[in-house]
């Protein structure tokens, strides 16, 4: 039996999640949601310790959605790991609703820190991590940033406070998906070479792919054994990852399936996720 | 008056924050590479674990102020005006105000009276922007002993705060022994009922100069000073503009969207009057020492003395 398989059926459901959560509000960024899921999945089922029935813990560690349109499989996720109802996830971005369009911290339980003006995620996450350090507290602070969010200047700053603040209970989490609103990374404003960035702004730098759940934990491993310095870890992603016609597709980033889209997309998912229950 | 000090208000802020770090363990302060002249540095000398220099780089240390906060700390994040209000604006709005977290915001070298420096470094456009932020206090204090005050009930009171801090040495007017700030309270400093003069931080002491000198013209002016400006003093203001029927506004400020519309605001609602607003008249400022600049501007005594008088003579 594959050792991730119940890693790998939370994660799709953590995309079914997404689709049906963007499906129902017509609207949303299913593309960035798939990429990330897997992450998502493993930090919160594998890696931090937090409690959904005590989601303001004290010295919990705390997770920062610093591209955050990418909710809609995070919330999943969250739903998954019991903070709230799936049921809710149906209700993203509706009047009233407690799952806003970007996270909002105040509305949603196990929502660390507002975010979604791309760029701000990470200096909360530096903060975070400080308070930690002031306080002489093990608890550890990861944030996921999209590869087009650094292109904002703001992740530059937020790289050199860390680096120079020796804050090495903070992961910064980078999707590299690839594509952004107006094409690839690399044709918008290329950011390459990131990781020669990151080691020159003072990071441990591991690359991974993204969508394998071994590397993400030997990569979270070593984070945890560097001293001194912060960590990055630069995921190769896949947007749109697990509903085939979403693939790295630059049209799904900001746009909800029709009708016909959300039976194929479910289907395909519930289709995985019963594959992979007879695995187990 | 025997207590009297010219100090600028923010050496009062960097006082106060020492002050009150003493015994309270969660304040932090941050500054972005200009802790000498915002006075941070008094907090720095004191509290050297509990200070960060974020460098310049001010739209991240909104964040990491932000981040301070969720987990409890009392954040300080200071720089100049300009730079903490308009650099990190939208670090303001999105990841301290949406989320109402406990961060306090400094703005030193506010106004007109920054002087040499000029219009780059001038900032007269800082209580617009924070007024319109919800759940944003807005704190002008107008002498030594009310920044004292203030900064300690900003650090005491639970929500975003910006306070606003000048770079010139003023003197002081209130009375230590007797002043008490109250947040969102207006002081009324002179009884009248000719008109009200209605004014906010370094100025105050301007309007008062002037509503003293009139009296021996017959000329009763009543003067508020308004310290807060959001949540403003309705109370204050609906009252001054019932009995007075007219009312000026002075402020180091443009006159669009700061103390004047505040006021506005209230009267436009409740009691409409007219206001005159004295202020700085949708420009830019320039370079110069800053009492010239003060008096070109129209924001001290001398003027001042000259719109109540017109004001009054109208009435």
């Amino acid at each position: 039996m594959d050792g991730n398989a119940q890693l790998k059926i939370l994660a799709a459901k953590a995309r079914l999640g997404a689709i049906i959560g963007t499906y129902h509000a017509k609207s949303g960024h299913p593309g960035g949601s798939l990429s990330a899921a897997d992450i998502f999945t493993y930090l919160y089922f594998r890696e931090m310790n937090v409690n959904p029935k005590n989601p303001d813990m004290n010295d919990r560690d705390r997770f920062v959605l610093s591209k955050g349109h990418c909710c809609p499989s995070l919330y999943a996720v969250l739903a998954l790991k019991g903070y709230f109802d799936w049921d809710e996830l149906k209700s993203l971005r509706h009047v009233g609703a407690m799952l806003q369009g970007h996270p909002d911290m105040k509305g949603t339980p196990g929502i660390d820190m507002s975010s979604g003006s791309l760029g701000q995620g990470i200096s909360a996450a530096c903060g975070m991590a400080l308070s930690a350090k002031l306080d002489k507290k093990d608890y550890r602070v990861y944030t996921v940033l999209g590869d087009g969010e650094c292109e904002e200047g703001q992740v530059w700053e937020a790289l050199m406070f860390a680096s120079h603040n020796k804050l090495d209970n903070l992961v910064v989490i980078v999707d590299q998906n690839g594509l952004q609103i107006d094409g690839t990374v690399e044709e918008v404003a290329g950011i390459e070479p990131l990781d020669k960035k990151f080691e020159s702004f003072g990071f441990e730098v591991a690359k991974i792919d993204g969508h394998s759940f071994d590397e993400i934990a030997d990569a979270l491993n070593k984070a945890k054994n560097t001293k001194g310095k912060p960590f990055a870890i630069l995921m190769k992603t896949v947007k749109g990852k697990g509903v085939s016609f979403m693939e790295n597709q630059v049209g799904w980033h900001g746009k909800a399936c029709n009708d016909e889209e959300f039976k194929i997309a479910v289907k395909e998912l519930e289709d995985e996720i019963a594959r992979l229950e007879v695995e187990v | 008056m025997a207590n009297a000090v010219c100090k600028a208000t923010r050496e009062s802020f960097g006082m106060a924050l020492c002050e009150m770090a003493k015994t309270n363990n969660d304040i932090v302060v941050l500054d972005a590479d200009l802790a000498a002249a915002t006075k941070t540095s008094i907090f720095q000398k004191e509290f050297p674990h509990r200070f960060f220099d974020c460098g310049i780089a001010e739209a991240n240390m909104i964040g990491v102020a932000a981040g301070l906060a969720t987990a409890g700390k009392i954040p300080v994040a200071a720089s100049f005006a300009m730079f903490s209000t308009g650099r990190a604006y939208e670090q303001i709005r999105n990841s301290v105000a949406y989320p109402n977290l406990n961060v306090k915001i400094a703005g030193s070298h506010a106004g007109i009276s920054t002087g040499e420096d000029g219009a780059t470094h001038q900032c007269l456009e800082d209580i617009a922007l924070m007024r319109t932020l919800p759940g944003m206090t807005v704190l002008n204090p107008a002498d030594h002993f009310e920044m004292m005050e203030a900064t300690k009930a900003a650090v005491n009171h639970t929500g975003p705060v910006y306070i606003r801090l000048g770079r010139l040495a003023i003197d002081s007017f209130n009375n230590p022994e007797a002043y008490k700030f109250e947040l969102g309270k207006g002081i009324t400093l002179h009884e009248g009922n000719d008109v009200a003069v209605i004014a906010s931080g370094l100025v105050v002491n301007e309007a008062r100069k002037a509503v003293l000198a009139l009296e021996s013209e017959g000329i009763k002016a009543r003067l508020i000073n308004i310290h807060t400006i959001k949540p403003i003093d309705r109370e204050i203001i609906i009252k001054a503009a019932k009995e007075c029927k007219q009312i000026i506004t002075v402020e180091e400020h443009n006159i669009i969207g700061g103390l004047a519309d505040a006021v506005c605001e209230v009267t436009s609602s409740e009691c409409p009057v007219k206001v005159t607003r004295i202020g700085v008249n949708d420009r830019f400022g320039y370079s110069g020492p800053a009492w010239e600049l003060l008096e070109k501007f129209g924001l001290t005594e001398k003027n001042i003395g000259n719109v109540i008088r017109q004001t009054v003579k109208i009435k």
